[in-house]
């Protein structure tokens, strides 16, 4: 697994083709849209009984980043849990498995759409909003020109590229010099087209897509698009 | 043999007709309580036939309520024959009532038909799910006598068919009296046909009757003029010919395989259609009311032609037919046989037919397809054994109907052939899924589907799910589709997402038989504007394409391997084999011939094995697995219905290990399980068991969102319950059809210790096609990683590493408006749902 560095207000971060953000400046992991309990959100307002195996294998996959980086920090952006009442139905066994990988992790819940209030039940702050140094972190980019520093989630983008045997579509981190947008990290997170509106329109001189591979990043540049004026 | 009652015999003697052996032998048939399958030819009554007993009956005894259903594959067949059987019953004033009821029957006539059923209702397999799921469906259907299955060929071993069985085992136990009458088409195996249709799954219990077949088709082959193709599938050479062919005959239809093929085609013969004839199109993406209107135009005579799919292989009889027309190869026998019958349905006179192959190859398998018609050689396979998922929503079914004791349910659903030899193990993974999902992780307890009450019965647990089911009912899961509609004007129909994807504003294709720009994409509709310059592209659709059958396949073996065959093939062909012969060889009935030889700086490999297109694609993916392991550097592959052709980086040789059996091992396993086609089925699978929603009360889910979620939700599940009852499933269903692995395993049989390898300096004659073949795989493990390496590294290349958005650049132009972007073909433009994320 090879990251991929850029520079963002001045500070050196790394992008990780698992999918989550490295600050080594601040030794802080930052990774965005968990969606933690959605199989059970879903059975339980009786939209399919999906396999109850997401949250085991996006846990797996965040000890396996902790591991990796053993980082002071966490940040998480929001939409860690799938629903506001997602905290109280993780199974014992996860439950434990996540206070032991957030063992000596300082730990910030930035607050979602999906999961407005603090995760009570588990270790660390909740904030709406973090800033930290140059840096703001939040769930979801606010539009319009904004400060240089902004990291955020939300939108789980990801991008196409086009290949000779048809274009492969992956999650990917959507960045420019101002802001990084990173890709949902929950197993049962889909994404949204990087060149859909609501994402493109946040990138008004075009985008650089980094998308997710199994080693590496794949880069590929995005050309700025205009605002659409209808859908 | 039965004989009509006098108030029948004179109808048929008023109209100067005489009834057919057939139609009797129903009649004694029913008389005697027994089912029937009726198998005939298209015309000569069939459908008559079918109904023949039950008017009888309701004429000598008339009553209230619900005699007999008809089920039909297609809505609009239903709606014709009711419109039919109308004829008879008003000429000789029988007391029956007749209607039917099928998704388009307005909610007020569904009601009363709840209430005071008609004597005859006809319907299709969906509508009777439906009907059958509520709780009054014992009032309903208590008193039914008959059930007419209509083209029971096509509906038998497809999952609409899987559904339609198991609704007749439920019939059959709210109404045990009664009986049930199969229309099929000439089929390979009847018996098999029969145990589909018999009520405890035995072919014993259904009488076969044999409709006499009329004379026997008049089929040519015909070549365009001048040049043969050496590839290509669409058959647009012959245009002129098949014009010609128009202008003699009265009325005609023209059949391709598949819509992009039907586009070219109807475009074509209106650039040579100087006489101005009628010609029409149809195929499945077109708009109902369109394809409706090109029917009812057809059986008002309005037309000389119409460009067809498999659109119109099944449906109701228009007598002016005089002349089908096949472009490109038959695939099988059956199926050209299915399609020649479309012409001219008087028994006494034959069916007229032209094949006109686009290709070498195709040449040779229409002459094939023709020897075997003339010997009377069916073709196709027995029905399948039903699937996993179409009985989950059938368990659903019954648990919204009324509670049932799960013993009873499984003696009532191995009754129907489709699931006679269901394990109880399966049934009861199948009913612990759709319990509570039957994950050994017991995590939804309280969301459960279903409950158990003390007595052992199982019930729905409240109307959500009932209301549910309703939403996601049938067996038919659609691609992910986009309208197309003209600015300002009416809807086209609907081609794949993924082609609109494709395109950008100005991009011109060819769709429901006219030249379109594509304008933009609003709220899931392709806007688009007539005209448009630049190269026309066509959608393709990922349709099912038929692969060529086994027994088509061993008849064109036969004839290139003998050169006494080749009289009745054009000279262009014999020169061809020839040729062959001289340079390499023939391709032998048994064994196999492997070629090889350099060409540019690749070596390619080319295997005669005449399995089928999907047999050969999961062929290639084992073939070139292997050549990895031996260090022959392969790049990539090719499947045609005919050859598997490889190439790589160095000489392949010592091509037996190639073929061995044993490379039906893991990595078959391995492979299956990570390609996109598992992961469609499973995505199917998944939505017809319920796992997956259609529809959800108040609100449209779009198609692509629901892709995505079956991809990741596959993944996990194989990860953590690998042997989970949907994943089961997938692979069985799997194993039967999509990846073909039993002719690949008779290939290698047929093979083994067979393999004539020929090291050739240049590519045979036989090679060409499969050279120019367009449609290649790239040899998969990481492949996909490795393409987008190979990509992002092209753009690098091309952008000079330039950043687009490097700071320098952003001050710049900040505040300067850009304008559009360049126009640039190579980005993608992914269609996507616009629901934002539950903001």
């Amino acid at each position: 697994m090879s990251a991929a560095p850029i520079h963002i207000a001045g500070e050196r971060l790394m992008l990780d083709p698992a999918g989550v953000l490295f600050w080594p400046a601040q030794k802080m992991l930052v990774v965005a849209d968990l969606h933690l309990e959605k199989g059970s959100s879903f059975a339980a307002r009786g939209h399919g009984l999906l396999p109850p195996y997401d949250t085991r294998e996006t846990l797996l996959n965040l000890g396996n980043a902790l591991r990796r980086y053993r980082p002071a920090r966490l940040v998480a952006l929001g939409d860690s849990f799938h629903d506001a009442a997602g905290h109280t139905r993780l199974a014992e066994q996860d439950a434990a498995a996540l206070r032991h990988m957030l063992n000596g992790v300082a730990v910030t819940w930035v607050l979602g759409n999906h999961d407005p209030i603090a995760p009570a039940s588990l270790p660390g702050e909740a904030c709406d909003e973090l800033r930290e140094g140059p840096l703001v972190f939040r769930h979801q980019a606010l539009p319009g020109k904004q400060p240089p520093g902004e990291l955020s989630g939300h939108f789980h983008p990801k991008g196409s590229m086009p290949t000779r045997c048809g274009p492969v579509t992956r999650p990917c981190f959507m960045t420019d010099p101002r802001r990084v947008i990173l890709p949902a990290f929950g197993a049962y997170t889909g994404g949204l087209a990087a060149t859909d509106p609501a994402l493109a329109n946040l990138f008004p001189w075009g985008a650089r897509l980094f998308l997710l591979g199994k080693e590496r990043l794949f880069s590929l540049p995005m050309a700025p698009m205009r605002r659409l004026t209808t859908a | 043999m039965g004989t009509l009652p006098e108030l029948f015999a004179g109808w048929f003697a008023a109209r100067g007709w005489s009834p057919r052996p057939h139609q009797l032998a129903l009649l004694a048939a029913a008389r005697a309580g027994e089912s029937a399958l009726l198998v005939a030819p298209t015309g000569g009554g069939k459908t008559l036939a079918g109904f023949l007993p039950s008017l009888v009956e309701l004429a000598e005894r008339p009553r209230d309520g619900l005699h007999t259903l008809y089920i039909s594959p297609l809505k609009a067949l239903a709606v014709d024959i009711a419109r039919n059987l109308m004829a008879p019953v008003t000429e000789m004033a029988l007391p029956i009532s007749i209607e039917t009821r099928t998704g388009d029957t307005p909610a007020n006539r569904r009601a009363r038909q709840r209430e005071a059923p008609p004597n005859l209702l006809l319907t299709t397999p969906e509508s009777l799910t439906l009907l059958l799921s509520l709780p009054d469906a014992i009032r309903m259907f208590a008193g039914l006598a008959a059930v007419v299955v209509d083209e029971a060929h096509a509906l038998a071993g497809t999952k609409r068919g899987d559904q339609l069985s198991l609704c007749l085992s439920r019939l059959q136990a709210l109404a045990p009296g009664l009986r049930r009458v199969g229309l099929s088409a000439t089929v390979a195996h009847p018996d098999a046909l029969r145990a589909w249709l018999s009520p405890r799954g035995r072919p014993a219990d259904v009488r076969l009757v044999i409709g006499r077949g009329g004379v026997a088709p008049r089929l040519d082959v015909m070549l365009p003029e001048g040049h043969l193709p050496w590839g290509g599938h669409m058959g647009l050479a012959s245009a002129p010919e098949i014009y010609a062919r128009l202008q003699q005959a009265k009325v005609s239809i023209v059949f391709v395989n598949t819509r992009a093929q039907a586009e070219l085609i109807f475009q074509a013969l209106w650039k040579l259609n100087d006489a101005n004839l009628p010609i029409a199109l149809h195929h499945g993406s077109l708009t109902v009311e369109q394809r409706r209107k090109v029917e009812a135009a057809m059986a008002e005579g309005r037309l000389r032609a119409v460009v067809a799919t498999a659109s119109l292989d099944l449906g109701i009889d228009w007598g002016a037919v005089d002349q089908v027309v096949q472009v490109g190869a038959p695939k099988g026998v059956s199926r050209l046989l299915q399609r020649v019958g479309r012409a001219n349905h008087r028994m006494d006179e034959p069916s007229l037919a032209v094949l006109v192959p686009s290709n070498r190859f195709e040449v040779v398998e229409c002459t094939a397809a023709v020897e075997a018609i003339a010997a009377s050689e069916l073709d196709g396979d027995p029905p399948r054994p039903g699937g996993l998922d179409v009985l989950a929503q059938h368990i659903l079914a019954c648990a919204c109907h009324g509670p049932f004791a799960p013993d009873a349910l499984y003696a009532e659903v191995t009754r129907s052939g489709a699931y006679a030899g269901l394990s109880r193990q399966d049934f009861d993974d199948v009913l612990r899924f759709v319990e509570d999902g039957g994950y050994a992780l017991r995590a939804y307890d309280r969301f459960r589907k279903l409950f158990r009450d003390s007595e052992g019965l199982v019930h729905a647990a409240n109307n959500r799910v009932v209301l549910q089911f309703r939403m996601n009912l049938g067996t038919i899961v659609e691609t992910p589709m986009v309208k197309v509609r003209l600015r300002g004007g009416p809807m086209l129909g609907e081609v794949e997402e993924y082609f609109v994807g494709t395109l950008v504003a100005g991009d011109c294709f060819i769709f429901a038989g006219q030249l379109l720009r594509f304008d933009k994409l609003e709220a899931m509709t392709a806007v688009v504007s007539r005209g448009g310059e630049g190269e026309p592209r066509v959608p393709v659709y990922a349709g099912a394409r038929m692969p060529l059958t086994t027994e088509l396949a061993a008849r064109v073996r036969g004839i290139l391997h003998d050169p006494a065959k080749w009289s009745h093939l054009p000279p262009p062909v014999q020169e061809w084999l020839r040729l062959q012969q001289h340079f390499s060889a023939l391709p032998p009935p048994d064994g196999l011939l492997v070629e090889t030889f350099p060409r540019g700086p690749r070596w390619f490999m080319v295997a005669y094995c005449f399995e089928g297109r999907l047999a050969h694609q999961t062929l290639g993916m084992l073939v070139t697995k292997r050549m990895e392991k031996l260090g022959m550097a392969p790049l990539g592959y090719l499947a045609t219905d005919y050859v598997l052709a490889t190439w790589s980086a160095f000489e392949p040789t010592g091509v037996e290990r190639l073929f061995e059996q044993d490379i039906l091992g893991e990595e078959l396993e391995e492979w299956i399980a990570e390609s996109s086609m598992l992961r469609r089925t499973f995505r199917n699978i998944a939505t017809i068991a319920g796992l997956l929603e259609k529809n959800q009360p108040g609100q449209e889910k779009s198609g692509r969102t629901m892709t995505m979620n079956a991809d990741l939700i596959y993944d996990v599940l194989r990860k953590h319950e690998p042997d989970h009852v949907l994943l089961r499933a997938t692979r069985q269903e799997a194993a039967h059809g999509l990846t073909d692995v039993a002719r690949i395993a008779r290939l290698l049989g047929r093979a083994e210790g067979r393999v004539q390898h020929l090291a050739l300096d240049r590519a045979s004659p036989l090679a060409v096609p499969a050279l120019i073949e367009q449609g290649r795989e790239w040899v998969a493990g990481g492949a996909e990683d490795a393409l987008l390496a190979e990509a992002a590294a092209l753009v690098e290349e091309a952008t000079g590493g330039t950043e687009l958005f490097s700071e320098l650049l952003a001050e710049v132009t900040e505040g300067v408006s850009l304008g559009p972007p360049a126009r640039d073909r190579s980005r993608p433009k992914v269609l996507e749902s616009r629901r934002r994320r539950r903001a």
